[in-house]
């Protein structure tokens, strides 16, 4: 088409550069979040996430090796080594011996201790501490550097969030559990609801279109309606708070889209299959499995998306039909709420729950964005 | 029971129930209660072809009922009555809707709800349109609107995290790690501001989450209309000397009208259900209430079923001049 429009030069420079700062703008807050997962605790609280990518200025107090390690030679006692871990390449550039005055000394300079021990500090850590008397104490000698620190990534935080087996976030049971409220969640309704699709699409029986005009209402009824009836409901018929509440509730509310999806697809398809279908003499149940269902395969694929996001990142019916006061059933996002409630300092927990929380719809939407379009088109209500 | 092997059970008694049940309801039909054949073999099959439909609707017309339809009516009675104690409860008439409108925290919730009705469905339409047409004039346009419509997978609740990070506020001695905050120091702001806590600016920041992922839908759905435009009108409109602003506003926008208006009615519904951003970001505070957690938080919070039940019909209210359209625009659509 812009062949024909006659575009000028400065007008498509104009379109792609709008439209880079545009996919920039809507990109730039999930890479921050994205990028803090892997950053410790220091740098997320020194230093803004862009900057992870260059090098930073970090303060940071470490110590020398403890006094046991010191080597007596000539009447001088010396304690030798890197103040930084094996591998680190920071450099520093202003270093002190006390907290008051951390930029005393420049890398390379020598201070003089109270106890008269002097120290000599290298930009690249090593030290030489060097005393006359024997070195007395159990810990090294602090020092508190200032170094400028080349990028580094961590992959800690997914080991704490995940694997740590006495952490208070449980954010491992709480991902199995979203899995567990999801999976049922979104293969019961498709089943129940293609039936259902498929009597609105090729059964004729009278009250249909009011049927159909029933279920387009429906989807629009906000569900917060349904939670004090239904949670009272579940309550009398003793089912209460738990797994098969979630689900019932879930399967209820999915199902007006469901069937709306499921039977715009089924009408648009050939007419001439299903009616040499009946003149050979299939049945309707036949017909339903054996060629309707594999036919509807692209909006039940829509539908199973839509279903599986809404789901998993579902707050609502999780926090009213699922959650006891045990706190056993608890989901992701139910973790994180709480997370950004009581630790909502404490970035690194923080960014590193919400991306395991966030990954799982991310794969499912990049893999299956074909039919979650399709789905879209067919579902908005024309 | 460990819940994993209860899901898997659920899903197999779900599921086999459903095709048993399907399966067997069509063969007792068939077999037992009217089989073709005998004197009435053909009086039989009309009989059966009668029935047939509501044995298919039976599941999923229960499932509406019991999940949609009836709670619809027990709250519009909930709303009406109070619980008396010891249980039970008793018909008050309006009460509960005089004493919630009596409250100031509902009337904010109100004002904000109305805020956020006119400002996330009109920007994310309008950002919606740019890029589905900005998107389809180039050639890496599909990556960029994959990337675009992404937010739409991440969870309310993720998003609140994304962006309390993007208004976190640090101490004024300390860098920034809130990009707003590292911005608005940058461009020569004084010190720091915890911004959600700023009246009435929170309220927009919080708006801005939804707008961020309700754009991505606009645009999938804009997109596809925008491709359904007939060319000769675009030629035509060429031909006569449109310059490609005149051609999108007067030619294009004007054919599309009616999608612009069901997305806009579509995020309107998304708007009025919103619960989850505030709750996680503000949970109502510094004057971010919204009609949704308001309702949360008497129902939940404050035990307050009466006065809930009239909030949540005060969201069915809201929601109802779109349902009768929709249900209007959808027969007419049928016949």
């Amino acid at each position: 088409m812009s062949g024909i429009a006659g575009t000028k030069s400065s007008l498509t420079w104009a379109v792609h550069l709008s439209l880079v700062a545009m996919v920039l703008l809507w990109l730039f807050p999930t890479v921050g979040l994205f990028v803090s997962s892997f950053r410790t605790t220091d740098q997320i609280s020194t230093g803004g996430w862009w900057k992870a990518m260059s090098s930073s200025e970090q303060s940071t107090t470490l110590r020398t090796s403890s006094p046991e390690t010191q080597i007596g030679k000539d009447g001088v006692f010396l304690i030798e080594g890197n103040l930084f871990d094996e591998g680190s390449e920071a450099e520093i550039s202003v270093w002190g011996t006390s907290s008051r005055s951390i930029d005393d000394y420049k890398a390379g300079d020598t201070a003089e201790l109270k106890n008269g021990a002097t120290i000599t500090v290298a930009a690249n850590g090593d030290y030489i501490m060097q005393s006359t008397e024997t070195l007395t104490g159990k810990r090294g000698q602090r020092v508190f550097v200032t170094a400028l620190t080349p990028p580094e990534f961590t992959l800690d935080n997914y080991k704490n969030v995940l694997f740590d087996e006495n952490n208070r976030e449980g954010m491992a049971k709480a991902f199995f559990n979203t899995l567990t409220v999801t999976i049922p969640a979104t293969i019961i309704p498709i089943l129940v609801a293609a039936f259902a699709a498929y009597a609105l699409a090729w059964m004729d029986f009278p009250g249909r279109a009011l049927l159909i005009a029933a279920v387009v209402g429906l989807l629009v009824v906000p569900l917060q309606l349904a939670l004090i009836p239904l949670l009272k409901l579940h309550n009398e018929i003793g089912i209460g708070k738990g797994y098969l509440g979630a689900w019932l509730a879930h399967t209820g509310f999915g199902l007006p889209l469901a069937i709306y999806l499921l039977r715009n697809y089924m009408v648009g398809l050939p007419r001439d299959i299903i009616e040499n279908a009946k003149v050979d003499g299939a049945t309707d149940f036949q017909i339903f499995i054996k060629i309707i269902l594999p036919l509807s395969f692209p909006a039940l694929a829509s539908f199973a998306i839509f279903q599986f996001l809404w789901t998993w990142n579902d707050l609502l019916v999780a926090l009213v039909f699922l959650i006891d006061s045990s706190g056993e059933t608890t989901v992701m996002t139910k973790q994180i709420v709480e997370l950004l409630g009581t630790r909502g300092g404490n970035w690194e927990i923080l960014a590193t729950s919400a991306f395991v929380s966030i990954a799982v719809p991310l794969v499912v939407f990049f893999a299956m964005q074909k039919y979650l379009v399709r789905g879209l088109l067919a579902g908005s209500v024309k | 029971m460990h819940p994993a092997f209860q899901a898997i059970l659920t899903i197999i008694i779900g599921v086999g129930g459903c095709v048993g049940y399907f399966y067997f309801s069509n063969q007792f039909l068939d077999k037992v209660v009217f089989p073709p054949k005998g004197v009435h073999a053909g009086r039989n099959i009309t009989r059966a072809n009668m029935i047939r439909p509501w044995l298919f609707l039976f599941p999923a017309l229960t499932a509406l009922g019991l999940y949609l339809a009836y709670p619809v009516f027990e709250t519009l009675r909930l709303s009406l009555s109070e619980r008396v104690p010891g249980g039970g409860s008793q018909f008050v008439g309006l009460a509960n809707y005089e004493q919630m409108f009596s409250e100031s925290k509902f009337w904010e919730a109100m004002r904000n709800n109305l805020l956020w009705l006119i400002v996330v469905p009109a920007l994310s339409t309008v950002f919606g349109l740019i890029a589905a047409q900005l998107s389809d004039r180039v050639r890496w346009g599909n990556i960029a609107k994959s990337l675009i419509f992404m937010p739409m997978a991440i969870s309310f609740v993720g998003a609140a995290v994304i962006f309390k990070l993007v208004y976190d506020t640090r101490p004024v001695d300390q860098d920034q790690i809130g990009v707003l905050n590292a911005l608005y120091l940058f461009f020569g702001g004084n010190q720091p501001v915890t911004w959600l806590t700023q009246v009435p600016w929170n309220s927009f920041l919080l708006m801005i989450v939804l707008v961020w992922i309700q754009t991505g839908f606009a645009m999938v759905i804009l997109s596809a209309a925008l491709r359904g435009i007939p060319e000769e009108t675009i030629e035509a409109a060429i031909v006569d000397g449109a310059n490609p602003f005149q051609v999108f506003f007067k030619i294009k926008v004007p054919q599309i009208m009616s999608t612009i208006v069901v997305v806009w009615t579509t995020i309107t519904i998304v708007v009025l259900k919103v619960f989850d951003i505030v709750f996680a970001m503000t949970n109502g505070q510094w004057e971010t209430q919204v009609l949704a957690n308001y309702m949360y938080d008497k129902l939940f919070r404050a035990s307050d079923w009466g006065v809930g039940s009239a909030s949540a019909m005060i969201i069915m209210l809201l929601v109802s001049p779109i349902l009768v359209w929709n249900v209007y625009n959808a027969r007419k659509e049928m016949q």
